[in-house]
């Protein structure tokens, strides 16, 4: 059974403008012990869906259709004491700024603690266990520095401590959210590998976010790629990055800075910008900016299957299929 | 932390020197000589001769404001032109009503503005929100003794719900609370409304940042989160302003003082004046001073305590 | 999408009383503001009777057609002698806040753009102002000196030179930072030059708003001091020693006291929300102007 099962889910802001339709019939799949990328450029939604399946929207955010289900059970109709009651313990995060994540004014061991307010664990167990955690994410002398306020720690162990404390109390599924995109490239790599050994350990899912490429690639088992509030593209990592199906994949392969082989003065891009998500033109949402469009996408294009489990929201592939 | 304790007091110390002399500068400054002027026309030759001794007028400036120190001091501000009673010992008797009168204010009123200021930034735009905002502009400069005077005509003459004159019974706390209903409230309620504005956006401010977003994630309850995370960062401005503000109330307390006869030092100050009784004007002034002085101090040391930040000097 | 920009408004004055006659706080202090400078101008004009006038046996009156706030003890029109103490409280205002500023912006930016040891030592200076509970040591100046307006005018004055200064030059400090004072910089521009044509027009907009603020404070304060007798000398009408008269015949009647109250608590409210609404229009102009 999977842990994340999200079918057609579709949530909207409502702004003076008029309905932000910020996920429209998004739709994926985190299996048990699998770690699932997401990609997409700033606008793709990727913010819109976390809060969503956590359930911390904003005020005037509203789920327009859909279903959530975590472990086989149905997330958006619970109640917001019950959503409370597993975020934390199933449902965990990690931020993207580390140097934001923690409250400046309390003590890491503090935090660590207060976060286990729900076991029935005395202090001293509740501090043993926040100083193994510490151990385990590679933070040394982690007893004596359970006494320490955040900003006596650099970025990137902060945001260890973030891991830390996410993977606590053990959750079934993580949600990291551009984790290491405020740290440089070589805290990024020990971080990722810190995470990929955590993960084999607990054996918990994991989400992971971010528009860095060469992360996901080595990384996730398994990357969903967003476009402007929709999947467009979904499979496992070798399948989606290897051979990709979509356009907008292929571009966003093209203009990563890790795949380019040549010397070149000027980094490609992709040209125009993701549409007005309040006014939506109708049809292919990526169509304005595609280098192959013709006629029938100005149709919604539905998934096509281009390989067993390698899906992608693309007429050609229809075409490719057939041909 | 103590490092920190001891450079803020040491601060402390080289203001209150600088204010002190400041004061002597300015007896000396006065057209006239200083034993006339700190003395007034009652003085008898041999108060002014006792003066003029104690002072060292003979000797050069510095050597005057030294010795006004070590006598400072050693407790001794001079002594009263009429009674010659020390005036440390009459200055010292007022001083506790006018420490209760400011701190009972101040405690109201922070209690008060903290709770509907929390309540505020909670419920933005609720109506509790825009009514306590509205209230608060309008009330926060009224001067204190306007709403003495008021509250002294309505609640005390017309109504007689509360005593005009005095203190109260000493030993009977029943009944000096009820001598501090009014001071207190005249003193208090443009405190209200300032601290209540200033949490309301501290607590915005600080609600929006990453590390209570992190909270909500992992699950903790709403309550904890408002009063253990968010209020323990945005109480930090308003411990400041209250250290700040205890100068204000001190001035308020001199207005309310002598609105509702009450003793204290403002109503010691006041007399003293239209006696012309210099010496205790001075002293009490020099008190008031170090009242201030001390309660900034202690606010910038409670801030450190809250804070680690400011401790480590960041 | 096309691009809609307002009609550009004449003047920098101009911009700012268009946002404020906008905003509906902004308004009724302006409106009361006007009321009040208007109603202190024109007093001889405005004012039914001579405030000095002796009347005894028309004493202690209520409110009445003939006397619109009552009669004092002696006889003299109450109303005639609110509209006279404006004059009063606005001759002590403007000096004290217009001094206070002066120096206040002299020593503010001096301290945000000089030398390190110049700016401990004014900060220094400031902090020592600071120290003494303002009414204590007004009182203890008057004791000395006597009580006079211009005692008061001075006092009040140097107590409020480190609010202004203090913003000045906290202002001052950061927009030494800002990128188009070192573009100034290295184009040779002088310091004065710099401190005169760049720093002060930025700095202008948060005094106005610090002034407007700080009027029902110096304008109470005033009325304070005079209340307790140690600055405007009877019969000179202020608003304050109407207070001081209204609470000696308290058991007497109310009106004095009810009179004397209301003018200042209508300054408070009109240059409280005047202040508010300024600050409203004046910030976010200042954070694009050039400040980070």
């Amino acid at each position: 059974m999977a842990v994340l099962d999200i079918q057609g889910l579709s949530v909207s802001y409502a702004t003076p403008r008029g309905e932000l339709k910020a996920l429209r019939d998004v739709s994926m799949i985190v299996p048990e012990r699998k770690i699932v990328g997401i990609v997409g450029e700033s606008g793709c939604g990727k913010s819109t869906l976390i809060s969503a399946i956590i359930r911390l929207m904003a005020p005037n955010a509203r789920v327009a259709a859909g279903d959530v289900m975590f472990r086989g059970e149905d997330l958006l109709g619970r109640s917001a004491a019950q959503m409370r009651g597993l975020r934390g313990t199933e449902i965990s995060m990690v931020f993207q700024d580390p140097m934001q994540t923690h409250n400046p004014v309390l003590t890491v061991g503090r935090q660590m603690m207060d976060i286990q307010y729900r076991d029935r664990l005395t202090k001293a167990e509740k501090r043993k266990r926040a100083t193994e955690m510490l151990a385990l994410v590679g933070i040394p002398d982690p007893e004596a520095r359970l006494n320490q306020y955040p900003f006596e720690f650099s970025g990137g162990m902060r945001q260890r401590i973030a891991i830390a404390m996410a993977l606590m109390a053990k959750p079934s599924l993580l949600i990291a959210d551009e984790p290491t995109t405020a740290l440089d490239a070589t805290l990024e790599v020990q971080i990722i590998k810190r995470l990929r050994e955590l993960q084999d350990d607990i054996g918990c899912s994991i989400l992971f976010i971010s528009h860095h490429l060469g992360v996901i690639a080595e990384l996730c088992d398994e990357v969903v790629v967003m476009y402007a509030g929709e999947v467009i593209e979904a499979g496992s990592v070798r399948d989606v990055f290897h051979t990709p199906a979509h356009p907008y994949t292929r571009a966003l392969l093209e203009c990563d800075p890790g795949h380019i082989r040549e010397k070149t003065r000027n980094l490609p891009t992709i040209p125009g910008s993701i549409p007005d998500l309040v006014n939506l033109p109708g049809g292919c949402v990526f169509a304005a900016r595609c280098p192959q469009r013709h006629a029938a996408c100005a149709v919604r294009p539905e998934p096509q299957f281009a390989s067993p489990g390698h899906r992608a929201a693309c007429h050609l592939i229809k075409a490719e299929v057939r041909a | 932390m103590l490092s920190f304790i001891f450079k803020r007091i040491g601060l402390a110390a080289v203001i209150t020197v600088l204010a002190v002399s400041s004061l002597f500068l300015i007896v000396h400054m006065i057209p006239g000589d200083p034993v006339s002027t700190m003395l007034g026309p009652r003085a008898t030759p041999e108060m002014r001769a006792a003066l003029e001794t104690r002072m060292g007028l003979d000797k050069p400036l510095i050597v005057q404001i030294g010795l006004f120190f070590a006598n400072m001091l050693r407790g001794d501000l001079g002594m009263d032109v009429f009674s010659n009673r020390p005036v440390t010992e009459i200055v010292l008797n007022q001083v506790p009503f006018t420490l209760t009168l400011i701190l009972f204010s101040i405690t109201w009123s922070a209690v008060l503005g903290i709770a509907l200021g929390c309540y505020s930034a909670v419920n933005r735009n609720s109506l509790g929100d825009r009514l306590t905002g509205i209230l608060s502009v309008s009330v926060i400069a009224v001067p204190a003794f306007v709403v003495a005077l008021y509250s002294l005509l309505i609640f005390a003459v017309k109504l007689q719900w509360f005593p005009a004159i005095g203190a109260g019974d000493a030993g009977d706390w029943g009944d000096q609370l009820h001598h501090l209903v009014l001071p207190s409230l005249a003193i208090g309620l443009s405190w209200v409304g300032y601290i209540a504005r200033l949490v309301r956006a501290s607590m915005l401010e600080v609600m929006g940042e990453g590390h209570i977003r992190t909270a909500r994630a992992f699950g903790l309850p709403e309550r904890r989160i408002v009063f253990g995370y968010a209020l323990r960062l945005a109480i930090l401005p308003t411990v400041t302003v209250i250290g700040v503000g205890m100068g204000f109330l001190l001035s308020a307390a001199v207005f309310t003082e002598i609105v509702f006869s009450r003793p204290g030092l403002g109503k010691l100050v006041i007399d003293s004046i239209t006696t012309r009784n210099y010496p205790v004007v001075m002293g009490s002034v020099l008190f008031s001073t170090l009242i201030f002085v001390a309660s900034t101090t202690l606010a910038d040391i409670v801030n450190a305590i809250l804070d680690p930040r400011i401790r480590a000097g960041k | 999408m096309t691009d809609t920009t307002m009609p550009k408004p004449r003047s920098e004055l101009g911009e700012i009383l268009y946002h404020l006659v906008r905003d509906p706080l902004g308004l009724t202090g302006l409106v009361i503001v006007v009321l009040i400078l208007a109603s202190a101008l024109f007093a001889p004009w405005i004012a039914p009777y001579d405030p000095i006038a002796l009347n005894v046996p028309d004493r202690l009156q209520g409110p009445s057609g003939a006397h619109l706030m009552g009669t004092d003890q002696l006889g003299r029109d109450t109303f005639s002698r609110v509209i006279w103490g404006g004059r009063v409280a606005l001759q002590v205002a403007l000096p004290t806040i217009g001094g206070a500023i002066f120096f206040g912006l002299l020593l503010g930016m001096i301290a945000g753009y000089g030398p390190k040891w110049l700016d401990n030592l004014i900060v220094l200076l400031f902090d020592t102002i600071r120290s003494f509970p303002t009414v204590m040591f007004a009182l203890a100046v008057v004791a000395l000196v006597g009580p006079s307006l211009n005692t008061v005018i001075v006092v009040i004055m140097v107590t409020s030179i480190p609010t202004y200064g203090r913003v000045v030059r906290t202002l001052t400090q950061s927009l030494k930072e800002a990128e188009f004072i070192t573009a100034e910089k290295s184009l040779g521009a002088s310091t004065p030059r710099i401190m005169a044509v760049h720093i002060l027009p930025n700095v202008l907009g948060p005094l106005a708003v610090l002034a407007a603020m700080d009027i029902p404070t110096v304008v109470g304060l005033e009325a304070g001091l005079s209340f307790l007798g140690m600055g405007v000398k009877p019969p000179t009408p202020s608003w304050g020693s109407l207070l001081n008269d209204g609470y000696n015949l308290i058991r007497n009647t109310p009106w004095l006291i009810i009179a004397g109250g209301i003018p200042l608590i209508l300054t408070t409210i009109g240059f409280t929300f005047l202040g508010e609404a300024l600050r409203d229009v004046v910030d976010p102009k200042l954070r694009g102007k050039g400040g980070k």
